[in-house]
């Protein structure tokens, strides 16, 4: 077992590093760069040797690899460098911003397995059945709805039927929780949705698997309750598969609330992301894309450790 | 004579079986998963709408009316207009070139280079396949749209490049699907005879890996087409993919669609359906296929 874990936590690395590589290549390809957009925005057009100062002051005018290095160096402090357009440290833009993505995120969760797992469950049971075709079709019809799409069907909805907006300044959880949750629930609705689609077709077939299985025929045939074999032999092992697919939605999560961000004026990381990509904020943008590939990375990890610890089959192969 | 009459009859129905045996399977497919079927139908439906979109549409997408904006769905404008005193119905016929372009761009190309980079890597093995499988894992890493953003960003927004932009990120996907397939393939004994009666790679990739890998392959080209529209709409939300003036779905609801919310939620209602209504067909399509074509793989 430890030798598996550690194996798996080793293998981590060369992927985080491939990733880093990546991102400064792509970002650094991306023609027009920060300097110019940002002194082309202050006063018409500057002075090449002015230009060349500011370069010189992000480190822009060493050899890639330098810049590279410096970077690098800096991951392991939390000291991502400082961002080309503000001016501020990467840390303190992102700080803020990720709580609320992350709030946002956790929430969508929530909503997710707590419509997955009863209808996944229902539907499986009843297979064949109108239930079942009314569970997939709903789940079929939640990775069709684009969630950004849903977002703006709630907000014509409430303007229209209730003539009412949610708060579109936001306020932190401990400041005012209802305040708050007034404004997160509908992002986190919109996106859940989607989400809860995916796991909802997990939990169906794998129960429908897994109720097949040798052992659940042993079950009834030893007369155990009919709720006692569902609850130990089946659900038990048909969550693994769905734990894997939430576990995976939740570390693409922050990816998709970039644009469902957009719809409800949020100020989180997908917002920030795409003020970065158009300001070519070099230094912000590799950050967040490390952000967001790391938690994947992370989140893959434990995962696999879970699953190890559950599946003695893993660790000792 | 009678020797002639056969040989003529002969090609005739080898030419015959092979179109025979294919309706059968589409009639088949329509008998026993309706529900794709119906999918197959509105996909079909709105292929025809975007090919025959110029006489389709009433009204010219781009033509601006100052006269007309804001126009109420119903007469002269079936689905109203927008800001512009645009047609929004005609601008979503027209949408729907863009969608299915990219849609079919994107998935063709990703899950095609896809395969070929995961039978490849299955063929393979060893150090070509580790290292492929690495570099496969960095880019699985990065969320699809996160990645398209990026590349969008440094290629710039033609509708190329944003087909470009989304197929980069299905190639791992595909790649990763398709070598587990493959390697299974790779230890058939027909390939190993193969290998043994002498024939080059190019040879046994081509002839011997590749036809049994279509069923992986064409599974994975209907769950990317579903992605790659909603990447597109997503893209163009954001303004950062497909340019105004081009009449694009996730275009018509960025800014608009927020904005005119009270004044005229058309345009946020029809673009929005248009989006989910394709991708709830290619869906029901691609899950039907997928269940005709391999039962294993239920739960991709």
């Amino acid at each position: 077992m430890w030798k598996y874990l550690l194996k798996r936590f080793l293998l981590m690395f060369p992927t985080l590093i491939g990733v880093a590589i990546v991102t400064f290549v792509l970002i650094r390809v991306i023609p027009g760069d920060v300097v110019e957009l940002r002194l082309a925005g202050e006063r018409g057009a500057a002075s090449e040797e002015v230009i060349q100062q500011e370069r010189a002051r992000f480190g822009l005018d060493q050899p890639i690899w330098k810049q590279f290095a410096v970077w690098i160096a800096g991951i392991p402090r939390l000291d991502f460098g400082t961002s080309m357009w503000t001016g501020s440290p990467i840390w303190d833009e992102i700080k803020l911003r990720f709580a609320l993505s992350l709030q946002v995120a956790v929430m969508a969760t929530i909503v997710a397995v707590v419509l997955a797992v009863p209808l996944g469950l229902l539907a499986a049971l009843k297979q064949d059945t109108w239930v079942d075709y009314a569970v997939r079709i709903f789940s079929i019809a939640g990775l069709a709805v684009p969630s950004f799409w849903l977002g703006i069907l709630f907000i014509l909805a409430f303007l229209i039927i209730f003539k009412w907006l949610p708060p579109m300044v936001y306020t932190p959880f401990w400041v005012s929780p209802w305040q708050n949750m007034q404004q997160l629930i509908w992002p986190a609705l919109a996106v859940g949705y989607r989400y809860s689609a995916v796991a909802t077709r997990m939990t169906r077939s794998a129960m429908l698997d897994v109720l097949r299985e040798d052992y659940v025929r042993t079950a009834r045939a030893k007369g155990l309750v009919h709720r006692l074999i569902l609850i130990r032999h089946a659900l038990k092992n048909a969550m693994l598969p769905v734990l894997t697919v939430i576990a995976l939605e939740f570390a693409f999560l922050i990816g998709g609330l970039v644009v469902t961000e957009q719809v409800f004026n949020l100020n989180g990381i997908g917002m920030l992301f795409v003020q970065a990509v158009a300001h070519r904020d070099y230094t912000l943008i590799q950050a967040l894309v490390m952000l967001v590939a790391s938690i994947f990375i992370v989140v893959n990890f434990f995962m696999d450790v879970m699953y190890a610890w559950l599946d003695p089959r893993i660790r000792y192969r | 004579m009678a020797i002639n009459t056969r040989a003529d009859i002969a090609p005739a129905t080898a030419d015959l079986a092979p179109s025979a045996r294919w309706w059968a399977a589409v009639r088949d497919f329509a008998r026993h998963r309706t529900l794709g079927a119906v999918g197959a139908l509105v996909v079909l439906i709105m292929i025809l709408v975007a090919i025959f979109a110029g006489p389709l549409a009433p009204y010219d997408p781009l033509a601006v009316d100052f006269g007309a904006m804001l126009t109420k769905p119903g007469g002269a404008h079936w689905l109203g207009t927008d800001a512009f005193g645009r047609d929004v119905l005609s601008r979503l016929i027209h949408g729907s070139r863009t969608a299915l372009l990219v849609g079919f761009g994107a998935a063709l190309l990703g899950a095609t280079l896809g395969a070929v980079l995961g039978v490849g890597s299955a063929y393979f093995g060893g150090r070509v396949d580790l290292y492929l499988q690495r570099l496969m894992d960095v880019f699985l890493s990065f969320p699809l749209i996160i990645l398209a953003l990026a590349l969008v960003a440094i290629l710039g927004n033609s509708i190329p490049n944003v087909i470009m932009a989304i197929t980069v990120p299905m190639i791992p996907r595909a790649a990763l699907v398709i070598r587990s397939s493959a390697l299974t393939i790779r230890e058939m004994p027909y390939v190993d005879a193969a290998r043994a009666a002498g024939f080059g790679h190019t040879r046994i990739i081509l002839r011997h890996m590749l036809p049994n890998v279509v069923a992986s392959y064409l599974i994975m080209l209907t769950a990317f087409l579903s992605q790659a529209i909603l990447a597109e709409s997503s893209l163009s939300f954001l303004g950062l993919g497909v340019q105004e003036p081009t009449a694009a779905w996730g275009l018509m609801l960025r800014g608009a669609a927020v904005d005119f919310a009270e004044a005229a939620p058309w345009m946020g209602l029809f673009p929005g359906l248009s989006i989910s209504l394709a991708v709830f067909a290619f869906n029901l399509f691609g899950d039907s296929l997928r269940d005709a074509l391999d039962p294993k793989l239920r739960t991709l």
